[in-house]
Parts: structure tokens; sequence; C-alpha cells
């Protein structure tokens, strides 16, 4: 069992869907970049042996007995890390994606500037990685939506690579969007008058699998992810903590 | 119109049976069959009673008859289908909930086990 409740105790989340041919090397990578420091693989019910393979690459397995998606598959990490008392949470892609180097930069970054998210950004600076036309221009439309929201411009709102310190823990182990999470988890914390920063990182081309958001899945995704957004901004502070723990998805 | 109330009569009788069925093979929980039961009954009270139909008409402020049953139908249809949603949703918010309570479950039962092994 993963040990936790110590003082900046970090712990690294891996959500994966048939990720079977690329988590080994994520595993070993943050095992590299972050020894010491426990990986828990939540597993969304693959078909595959990803939970095999990623035992045999040294991880510990949070293993969803049906498939969640990814936000019910993220926000099971979260609960469990806050229930094992983890200070910190670092989020990182199943699919090779995000850069293990990077790691030490996301979480000195959650504990030097206190804020409770930090994200990993291919856009901080131009060396990050080059996205596709469609997502790029996703990522353009997404920036202008929440500039007025979040009160701060956000150069990258999609990227999954995310640290969260305990108090944002706490708020998603409780309530966390059900799909496409990223954009809305960063409208759950603004309502909490939560801050983030954003981290210059490099986003490593897939190795292996496919991407989840086709090119038919974008305008769902567009018109999902906005509804998302607004009803979270029209949610009222005091419904909003009003939920018992451990109820609710919020998605 | 005469015929068009007919076959709503039918409908509504139809769609009575089938859900009295579905309600005693278990296909439909008693909660779930209620809304059901009462829109099937209030159309064929409506399709039968045609005064009740027009002073309905009347009261909304609709020009034809066949106009106001299939409004009301449609309406029935989509407070249902909006209750049902609701009904889903919350069902996903619990299952969702419990997966995650499973796993971690689970997670916490395979670090027991370890221990002990290691122990033994």
């Amino acid at each position: 069992m993963t040990p936790g409740a110590q003082p900046g105790s970090l712990l690294v989340i891996v959500p994966a869907f048939n990720e079977q041919g690329a988590i080994a090397g994520v595993v070993r990578a943050v095992h590299q970049h972050v020894p010491g420091v426990p990986v828990v693989v939540i597993d969304d019910c693959s078909g595959d042996d990803t939970i095999v393979t990623a035992r045999q690459a040294g991880a510990q397995v949070l293993a969803l007995p049906h498939h969640l998606g990814l936000g019910g598959c993220v926000q099971a990490g979260y609960k469990l890390a806050y229930e094992l008392g983890f200070e910190y949470v670092i989020r990182v892609d199943g699919d090779g994606q995000h850069d293990a180097r990077d790691i030490p930069r996301i979480f000195d970054k959650l504990k030097s500037s206190g804020c409770e998210m930090v994200i990993g950004s291919r856009f901080v600076t131009d060396n990050g990685s080059r996205t596709g036309a469609v997502r790029s221009l996703g990522i353009r439309f997404f920036r202008l939506v929440l500039r007025p929201i979040l009160g701060k411009p956000v150069h990258d709102p999609t990227s999954g690579f995310v640290g969260v310190n305990r108090r944002a823990l706490s708020v998603f182990s409780r309530t966390f969007p059900l799909e496409y999470p990223e954009i809305e988890a960063l409208v759950v914390l603004q309502r909490r008058r939560f801050r983030f920063e954003e981290v210059p990182c490099v986003m490593l081309p897939r190795t292996t699998g496919r991407s989840s958001i086709t090119a038919l899945k974008s305008l769902y995704y567009i018109f999902h992810v906005l509804m998302g957004v607004f009803v979270n901004v029209l949610k009222f502070e005091s419904r909003l903590h009003r939920r018992p723990p451990g109820s609710g998805t919020g998605g | 119109m005469n015929h068009l109330l007919d076959v709503t009569t039918g409908l509504s009788v139809v769609l009575l049976v089938i859900v009295l069925i579905s309600v005693r093979r278990a296909h439909i929980r008693v909660e779930y069959s209620i809304s059901w039961l009462i829109a099937a009954g209030a159309m064929l009270v409506l399709s039968r009673a045609r005064p009740v139909l027009d002073a309905v008409r009347r009261a909304i402020g609709l020009p034809d008859t066949p106009l106001t049953l299939f409004l009301l139908g449609g309406g029935v249809l989509l407070i249902m289908f909006f209750r049902f949603s609701v009904i889903i949703s919350h069902l996903r918010d619990d299952n969702i909930a419990l997966a995650q309570r499973v796993a971690i479950l689970e997670y916490h039962l395979r670090g027991i086990g370890n221990h002990e092994k290691q122990e033994a």
C-alpha cells in the first residue's frame, strides 16, 4: 500500500485506458525522474494487459470495475490520494505524451507558489510541441472563453499534465467533471477563488494507441465543454458545499 | 377528428397494457411505471371525453382540437423524458461513486494482503 500523510508528500497518478504499449515506459520514466515518489496507475477497465504491465513496471494499480471515462478515472485517483493523506498530486497521462522530466518543475512550482493548481503548458514558451490544426483552433477558442471567467490568461487549458495541492484535492475528490475534465476543472477551481500557474513543458508525440478525441468528436467536445463551463459558472457556492463527501462527480 | 381520437384511445390502452405487463414481469419498477400510467390514463380520458378536450383547447387558446391533443401528448412526453434524465443522472453519479469506492477498497485490500504476505 502506498504511504502518505507526510508533509510535502507527492503522489503521481496515471489515468490509463488500453495503454499496455506505453504504460511501462511512463511508470519507469516517472520513477527515474522523481525517485521514491509512489506512482498509482488508475486503470479505467482496460481490455488489454495495462494492469499487469503497470504492476511489472513498479506501479501500484487502482483498477476500476467498469469504464468511467477520463473524469471519473482521474477523480478516483484524487479520492485515493486524498484518503491516503497526500499533500500534492501530479497527473501524468498514460499514453507517454507527458515528459516525466517536467514533473520536478511542476512539483517545485506547486510548493513555492502555494497555488492550488499548476498546469504543464505547451504554450508558455515557444519550445512546446506543436498540436494539430483542429486542436490548436479549439485551444485558442477556449483561451478566449476562459480569459474573462478566470480573470487571467491560460495558455494551455486542455493540458492534462496537472499538479494540485491538498486544497484542490479536497474539492476534486468531491466534485470533478466527468468527460473532458481539464477545462471545466479550471472553472471549478475559480469558483472557489483558487489560483493556478502554468509552467512550460514539452509534450511528446504519442508512441502507441490513438487519441480519444477524433475529428468527429470535436464538435461534441466543444459543445459539451462550453455547457460544463457555463453550468459551473452559474453554480451557487452554497449548493456546491452542501453535497456530502464522496457523493458527487459534478459532470 | 373522431378517427384521431379513436387512434389515441387505442394507443393509450396499448400503452397501459404494456406498462402493466412490464411491471408484472418486473421489467419496470413500480415507482417508474407510475408516470407512464398517469400519462396513458390522461390521454385515454382526454380522447374519450370530447368536452374536456374542448375545454382544454379553449383554455390554452388553440384553434383546433387535434392540435391540442398532440400538444398535450408531446408536453407529457417531454416532461417524462426530463424526469427520466434527472433519474438517470442521479443513478450515473451514484454508479460512478460506487465504482470508485469499490476500486479504492480493492486497492486497500490488496495492500493489506501484500502486507500480510510480507509479515508471514
